[in-house]
């Protein structure tokens, strides 16, 4: 469990205190993966090189699993390190060792382990990021892909307890994004590791994550379950993510809503009732005509969800909201 | 032909030459290896204490950077006679090549550490931070990833300075040093023997274009980039 209380950062720019984190409570769970979303320059880098430590807070004090390292000395700190894997943006690589030997470097620097456990360990690492056959090649001849698959092959060397992604998947196409993303729930299910993943794009937290974080100007301003932000955002910076991750032009759409006749409805749909065929039997029973103003079915992490903006002509309303609602819809009434 | 050779060139004492070429290989090879042991801890602690750096400490890194400027903004050719009574103090003698090889140092040294300095500043500092998240100590990021990272920029750093020891070993011949720049002094320049200056200039040339394609074959074969 990491624990923030009331944690702050700010640098020292010209003599004047700039702030990066205004003080910040929060608590990531054991085993979850938690996301953090903002924009560059949010704080988000900074909030997750706190938790190793990379940059020491200005204020407040950070707890994992009820020990607080802020109080560490350089010793500590370093062997906590160890027991904390790190994958980042560019990979960080080193262009000067094979891709086995930059995953055996972070067992080297411990010095606590034989030749014989770092080479097993090396290759049972390969073949869980299905790297086998690259094992003597240098970074460089790697595709991007790759070489974030030898990140995370190299972060989880040490047998970390806590995983931190800085904006892991930015560098890559959709297609490879994807890849890292699976590979990385898969590893959280596996070794029951605690993920704290950042990056810019709504998409990856929706795909992955169970909770999620939103920063904006060095505050964590919306906190929650990933199906609670994603599908009823409340702060304006996060309706921005959501609606960028949708391709939802929000002018657009107001347009699209004047033309509309009659009532505005956006429904939610969450898990099983995702396809259950509700909205035939509504009408039906309520007598209401509808039309489908715009839709969408997707996946939030593994849940299925969907969500309509119907108009709603004719009939008795009220009884076609209570039976949506009675079918554990959510029911936003938007004009 | 060997006739014409043997005219053109009727100054020239092949034995001497053969002498003196060894004394320059001697003189450079000794002070470039005395250079890059002096240098690279230099310039390692240059970078270290260097701003935003690993161990940032800003009037260690002035007196040190002062020191290193001191060294290399004297022209070489004042620093061989400045440093005279030092070589004396610390080998005995300031002729021949071994009395060339203290000025050679305190010229090469400060150099190299500079150009150690500047390559370590072109390693990723991303690399530095993955090092340092893996939970290695600063000998540990230095040694394991910072210098392994920088070798191809150390050993064209290594390829500059050594030429650049050529040069000064060359000059080293006005004090009485030895090699092949004592040879052109003594002969080509004092006697007018046109045909002693050309040759062994020639001999520098070839010294200074083997040790460049050897440097450029190096700093290629351990490019991974």
């Amino acid at each position: 469990m990491i624990v923030f209380d009331q944690v702050e950062k700010s640098y020292q720019v010209n003599g004047q205190a700039v702030p990066a984190l205004r003080p910040t409570s929060m608590t990531i769970e054991t085993g979850e993966i938690f996301g953090i979303v903002g924009h560059s320059g949010a704080g988000k880098s900074t909030l997750v090189r706190l938790i190793n430590l990379l940059e020491p807070p200005s204020a407040g004090r950070i707890l994992i699993d009820n020990e607080n390292i802020t109080r560490y000395s350089q010793a500590e700190l370093r062997a906590f390190r160890r027991k904390v894997g790190m994958i980042f943006q560019h990979f960080n690589l080193l262009s000067s060792k094979t891709v086995a030997d930059n995953i055996a470097f972070p067992m080297k620097l411990a010095g606590i382990y034989s030749k014989q456990e770092i080479q097993a360990r090396v290759e049972e690492l390969l073949q869980r990021v299905s790297l086998s056959d690259q094992a003597n090649k240098y970074p460089s001849q790697l595709s991007g892909g790759q070489k974030q698959r030898v990140g995370i092959a190299r972060a989880l060397a040490c047998r970390p307890t806590i995983l931190l992604c800085d904006e892991a998947t930015s560098a890559l196409d959709p297609q490879t994004t994807q890849s890292v993303l699976r590979l990385l729930a898969d590893i959280n299910k596996e070794l029951g590791l605690t993920i704290v993943l950042i990056t810019h794009e709504m998409d990856v937290v929706r795909r992955v994550c169970d909770r999620v974080a939103v920063m904006d100007a060095g505050e964590v301003v919306e906190m929650g379950k990933v199906s609670d932000v994603f599908l009823h955002p409340e702060h304006p910076t996060t309706r921005d993510f959501v609606f960028e991750s949708e391709h939802i032009d929000h002018e657009d759409m107001q347009r699209d809503l004047a033309h509309a006749p009659g009532r505005i409805l956006r429904l939610t749909f969450k898990g099983e009732s995702t396809y259950t065929p509700l909205l035939g039997s509504v009408a039906r029973e309520s007598g209401v005509d509808f039309s489908i103003l715009s839709g969408r079915i997707d996946h939030i992490k593994d849940t299925p969800y969907g969500q309509l903006t119907l108009s709603l002509v004719g009939g008795d309303l009220n009884v076609a909201m209570n039976a949506l609602k009675a079918a554990d819809v959510h029911v936003e009434v938007l004009r | 032909m060997d006739a014409l050779m043997e005219g053109l060139l009727s100054n020239v004492d092949w034995t001497e030459i053969g002498l003196a070429s060894w004394d320059t290989l001697v003189m450079v090879g000794l002070s470039l290896l005395f250079s890059v042991l002096i240098g690279l801890p230099i310039g390692v602690l240059l970078f270290l204490f260097g701003k935003r750096q690993l161990l940032e400490q800003p009037i260690a890194y002035a007196v040190l950077s002062f020191v290193v400027n001191v060294l290399r903004s004297v022209p070489f050719i004042i620093l061989l006679i400045v440093m005279i009574p030092f070589t004396v103090m610390l080998i005995g003698t300031s002729l021949g090549v071994a009395g060339a090889i203290p000025p050679l140092v305190a010229g090469g040294a400060p150099f190299f550490a500079r150009l150690v300095e500047t390559s370590l500043r072109e390693v990723d500092r991303g690399i530095i931070e993955a090092t340092q998240a893996m939970g290695a100590n600063v000998r540990q990021i230095v040694f394991g990833a910072l210098l392994p990272e920088a070798l191809p920029g150390l050993i064209a750093g290594i390829t500059v300075t050594a030429i650049t020891l050529v040069s000064y070993a060359a000059m080293s011949g006005v004090i009485g040093g030895g090699g092949l720049g004592d040879l052109a002094i003594r002969f080509g320049y004092q006697r007018f023997q046109t045909d002693v200056m050309v040759i062994t200039v020639a001999l520098l040339v070839i010294f200074v274009q083997v040790l460049q394609m050897v440097g450029d074959r190096l700093v290629l074969y351990f490019s991974r980039k």
